[in-house]
């Protein structure tokens, strides 16, 4: 569905993605995971258009999406922080979304919004939401207009346990629809019982893309944050 | 494009700032004028605040907000929308509410009191200066990522042109005092807005007589057709400038 080659992104004299070539498909939860700076956050927003690379190309369903921007209708995008215009209540902001997607009400996905109980708050200024708040506002966009990817970028990190559960349920139901789910977590463990795929970056090359089975197989644990530790250590004993 | 316009227009009239703005203009206009029983004296007593207060506010004001919203660009940046339409739809924003604010904050006190050409004029300038000013705000703050340093550059920028051009127009005057240059100052005018918008709202009060052989030099020039067709070319191509370089810009800007 996205396929990525040979990009390339430089932030002054730091080359924060380094030829960098991926393809990810439908019906797959592909976690990104990798230290931090290792360039998971610029690849999202590479994909998104909102970081413009140097070279390389990235096509979506194979048309190249420089210059585009209907592809988008297709993305929900759960940013790292999300941040809204402070003076707009919640209802506005989910209001305007609606407006910009045009998506008819029918269709639009309430779980989420309906969990996370946003409906007794819906008057509330955005200034004066908690960090978890506005976590919880941004999932429920991402996922509101039914998209056929789904981008998080550090999904729980503010929620509260419960919610964190409930939005992992969310996203594995959302997974046997045959969507694209593309998450980066530092918490491995989390990521254990939604992810199909892993990735994992370093210095803004990906490392690996494996399956999460193989990974497993191949290192004879039975945890992601263990299999990744092995992986790691065997490389740098090579290196 | 009108749902940004429209989500951007709601969110700065709701921010208080925009609204002391109209209050504080509405009553310093309505002190001038009750101050002064004669309404081009008015008017000029107006001009001289409003052509201090009018480019700084705009340039500051819409500096501070374009930083502040960062996240928001951001965030309308990942939805499926073109950059075009939302880098056009936070100018008309921005521009048509600092615009409206002044055309509400003074426009209501020049209808009571001066209801004249000059009056009408001084409204229509204000109001292309905050446009000017705005696309130059627009233009610091895509160009620099970092707050302080693009609020300063904003700053500097209205002291350029508030007072650092005249300065240095009055430098060049008593250089060059001895040579003709009277139409090379209508040319020099035209690099300020601001001065533009001086000369064509004193030329509507005849005190341009005060201003001597240059003020001739200006009435023959910016009293005909083809002088005002020229400054309002002029200062269409002040607002629209910047802001083409600004749009060019955040076009391929990483956000």
């Amino acid at each position: 569905m996205i396929t990525i080659q040979q990009l390339s992104k430089r932030f002054g004299k730091l080359q924060v993605l380094n030829e960098v070539s991926l393809a990810l498909e439908g019906g797959q939860c592909v976690a990104l995971i990798g230290p931090n700076g290792s360039g998971k956050t610029t690849l999202i927003k590479a994909i998104l258009g909102m970081v413009i690379p140097q070279s390389g190309n990235i096509r979506f369903k194979g048309k190249d999406i420089v210059g585009e921007w209907e592809y988008r209708n297709e993305i929900g995008y759960m940013p790292q922080i999300g941040q809204y215009p402070e003076n707009m209540t919640i209802g506005q902001v989910l209001d305007m979304m609606k407006d910009i997607r045009r998506v008819p009400e029918s269709t639009l996905d309430y779980d989420l919004f309906n969990a996370f109980g946003l409906g007794g708050m819906l008057d509330k200024r955005m200034r004066t939401l908690s960090g978890g708040t506005r976590q919880k506002v941004s999932a429920c966009l991402a996922f509101m207009f039914n998209p056929e990817v789904l981008i998080l970028d550090e999904p729980t990190a503010g929620l509260d346990p419960i919610s964190t559960e409930l939005l992992k349920d969310k996203i594995i139901g959302e997974r046997q629809k045959n969507k694209l789910i593309l998450i980066t977590s530092h918490v491995l463990s989390e990521l254990d019982d939604l992810v199909s795929e892993v990735i994992y970056m370093q210095e803004g090359k990906p490392l690996f893309h494996k399956t999460l089975q193989s990974l497993k197989a191949e290192t004879g644990t039975n945890r992601l944050s263990s299999a990744v530790a092995r992986v790691i250590a065997i490389h740098e004993f090579v290196d | 494009m009108n749902k940004i316009i429209k989500y951007v227009i709601a969110d700065l009239l709701r921010s208080r700032t925009i609204l002391v703005y109209t209050a504080v203009l509405l009553v310093l206009s309505f002190s001038v004028f009750s101050m002064e029983d004669n309404a081009d004296k008015g008017v000029v007593s107006l001009l001289n605040i409003v052509l201090f207060v009018v480019p700084l506010v705009s340039i500051i004001f819409s500096t501070v907000y374009l930083y502040n919203s960062a996240e928001f660009m951001e965030l309308l940046v990942s939805q499926p929308l073109r950059r075009n339409v939302i880098w056009m739809s936070i100018f008309i924003g921005l521009a048509g509410a600092v615009s409206l604010a002044f055309a509400v904050g003074v426009g209501i006190p020049v209808i009571f009191y001066a209801a004249t050409a000059s009056g009408l004029i001084l409204v229509l300038c204000g109001c292309a200066l905050s446009l000017i000013f705005v696309s130059v705000a627009l233009w610091a703050a895509v160009r620099i990522r970092d707050k302080a340093k693009g609020i300063g550059l904003a700053i500097l920028l209205w002291l350029y042109f508030a007072l650092l051009f005249d300065a240095l127009v009055l430098f060049l005057l008593f250089q060059f005092s001895d040579y003709p240059i009277e139409n090379g100052m209508v040319a020099l005018s035209l690099l300020n807005p601001i001065d533009i918008s001086r000369i064509l709202i004193l030329l509507q009060i005849d005190i341009s007589a005060l201003m001597g052989y240059t003020g001739a030099i200006f009435r023959s020039f910016f009293g005909t057709g083809g002088g005002v067709a020229l400054t309002i070319a002029v200062l269409i191509l002040w607002s629209a400038v910047p802001l083409w370089f600004s749009l060019r810009f955040f076009k391929r800007k990483d956000l």
